[in-house]
């Protein structure tokens, strides 16, 4: 009964943060609207029993990404204005028929057990121990490479951020001599583009 | 289900369990708050001795009614709100920084097992699972009060105090959590009644045999300085450092308002080092008194509080001291001993711990393998420093 309470003043949170979050105008109202999905969620985890992911899904999701997102929105100051222009018009009607898609599969799914019934796969239910201990347990033996791809494939993503982040190929000696090159020529170019950014 | 593994909970959950619940929560808030109180005194008097003055003296015996005083005064007062401010969001930022600081506090084992009304319950508010992780996350949730404090109120110093505060707590977040890996490698969980259990008392040796300050110690060393960088103290309190951002991120904050972000930064500087006597420190565990009964009032409630909260004023008493002595760090000196000496010494140190563990459990030579994990490490660490680039190498002098 709790469970169940729980479970919908949960899903109403996450479902009105989700909508005011689409229609907020304010970007940083949009962000703290996402933090409250995403506390609602791990609370529904929490409900399942899921006690790691409902931590990591605050430490990582609330405590590092839209922190990230709120520093971006804070440097650049795109909280002026927002323009509604879309720079991308074929992105309109692709945006409605994925969503109509993804909505009917998720009708579909719902009408299915094999979706929301009990699993018949190696599921976390085996094993004795406590939820963090049994995600432990199948993340290091018997899905140990898919863990270790995801985490090369993580660092890729680092380094090649890194990479992009500098402008030319050059060693960072060279790049160097090169900007300072740029900056005597275009003595203004960094505060253009930064300009670009914020005006409306 | 979050709080199952107390004993309490054990023969299902009726209105008795429910009324010893809300007890613990309001007993643990009021704690949480009188330590504040006593806290900010107990600050005030030790630097007024370190400086030769007096100290507050006038309120109370030895004035220790002094911040009752301050914080009502807080509450009389007229609260502005900038015309550029936003001002939902400028209400909110108070609240969202001071209510993750009583949450982390809920984990912290205060003392032993008890009985209650005939339940018996462990001096705790809750023992979940995921225990220190829960710490982790509300430090994680902590940071929004202090970037949304700083950007809405829509004036310059207070959003640079807060971008400032965010880079500060985001960076010692990594040495901070590695910090705490070199505790769980030894304790095998993550919840702060089953640290506590693997220090229990066994004999006076436990000081240096069974508490994790020992096996861990240059982890306990890295925790103290990430957590100090964490809660703002000095010698890391640029996130308010006057002479550069007149107060930071609360500058333009006045009346409660102002007085709930003094009291966040304090209940967060007292939960960290009630974590730290958690994790380093064996927590309530300490001698109890052999001439009485076992599970006497005395030795089941009161020692385990006692050795509790003699552990935790020293720690405190330490935070003071650095607070009297040391000057502050500049802003580049703080992010080097973050990123490039705190998180790679952590790390290092949790390599060398888990080597040292595989060794015990395989009987491999310690003598042999410690030291040469060590060396391994320090290379490791000769390597890394000497790929880093010197100052001025590919960038200009910015200082």
């Amino acid at each position: 009964m709790a469970e169940f309470v729980i479970f919908f003043i949960m899903a109403a949170v996450a479902l009105g943060a989700a909508i005011s979050m689409v229609l907020a105008r304010n970007p940083v109202h949009a962000a703290l609207l996402l933090v409250t999905v995403l506390v609602a969620i791990a609370v529904m985890f929490l409900l399942q029993d899921a006690q790691l992911l409902a931590a990591v899904q605050i430490i990582v999701y609330a405590g590092a990404i839209v922190i990230l997102f709120l520093f971006v929105i804070m440097l650049l100051g795109v909280d002026k204005s927002e323009s509604l222009h879309d720079p991308v018009r074929s992105q309109r009607p692709a945006a409605i028929v994925l969503g109509v898609v993804g909505l009917a599969e998720l009708l579909f799914l719902v009408g299915h057990h094999w979706a929301t019934g009990t699993s018949s796969g190696p599921g976390l239910n085996d094993g004795s121990g406590g939820n963090v201990e049994r995600v432990a347990r199948s993340l290091f033996t018997s899905y140990l490479w898919p863990f270790e791809v995801t985490a090369i494939l993580l660092v890729v993503a680092v380094v090649g951020g890194v990479v992009l982040a500098r402008r030319s190929g050059l060693p960072p000696q060279q790049e160097l001599e090169l900007e300072r090159d740029d900056d005597d020529t275009e003595p203004d170019a960094m505060t253009e583009s930064t300009s670009e950014v914020s005006a409306p | 289900m979050i709080l199952a593994a107390d004993p309490l909970f054990k023969n299902g959950v009726d209105g008795e369990v429910v009324l010893i619940v809300i007890g613990k929560t309001l007993v643990v808030f009021a704690l949480l708050l009188v330590l504040v109180l006593l806290y900010i005194w107990f600050m005030r008097k030790v630097i007024a001795d370190m400086q030769n003055r007096i100290g507050p003296a006038t309120a109370g015996p030895f004035g220790v009614l002094q911040t009752l005083a301050d914080g009502i005064k807080l509450f009389f007062k007229e609260q502005s709100i900038p015309d550029q401010a936003d001002s939902f969001v400028f209400k909110l930022a108070p609240y969202l920084s001071a209510l993750p600081a009583f949450l982390a506090f809920a984990i912290v084992p205060i003392g032993g097992e008890v009985s209650i009304a005939g339940h018996q319950t462990y001096l705790q508010l809750a023992d979940p699972e995921i225990g220190v992780l829960l710490l982790l996350a509300m430090s994680g949730i902590g940071l929004y009060g202090v970037m949304l404090a700083g950007w809405s109120s829509g004036s310059k110093y207070p959003l640079l105090g807060s971008v400032r505060a965010s880079a500060q707590l985001i960076s010692y977040e990594a040495a901070f959590s590695l910090a705490i890996v070199g505790v769980l490698l030894w304790s095998g969980t993550l919840s702060t009644r089953g640290i506590v259990n693997g220090q229990a008392w066994t004999g006076w040796d436990s000081f240096a045999t069974q508490w994790y300050w020992a096996p861990a110690s240059i982890a306990f060393v890295i925790f103290i300085i990430a957590a100090i960088a964490e809660t703002n103290h000095p010698p890391f309190d640029l996130v308010e450092a006057e002479q550069e951002l007149v107060g930071g991120f609360h500058t333009e904050y006045t009346g409660i308002r102002f007085g709930i972000f003094f009291l966040a930064e304090f209940m967060n500087l007292i939960t960290m080092s009630a974590i730290a006597v958690t994790l380093f420190l064996g927590g309530p565990s300490g001698p109890s008194l052999g001439f009485l009964p076992a599970s006497g009032t005395v030795n089941a409630w009161i020692m385990p509080c006692f050795w509790f909260f003699l552990k935790l004023v020293i720690l405190l008493y330490g935070t003071v001291w650095i607070r009297a002595s040391l000057p502050r760090l500049r802003y580049d000196q703080l992010m080097d001993l973050g990123w490039k000496w705190l998180i790679e010494l952590a790390f290092l140190w949790a390599m060398v711990t888990g080597i040292i563990i595989i060794a015990k459990q395989q009987d491999w030579d310690l003598l042999l393998v410690v030291p040469a994990a060590a060396l391994g490490a320090l290379a490791v660490l000769g390597f890394l420093r000497l790929c880093m680039p010197k100052p001025g190498e590919f960038m200009d002098e910015v200082y």
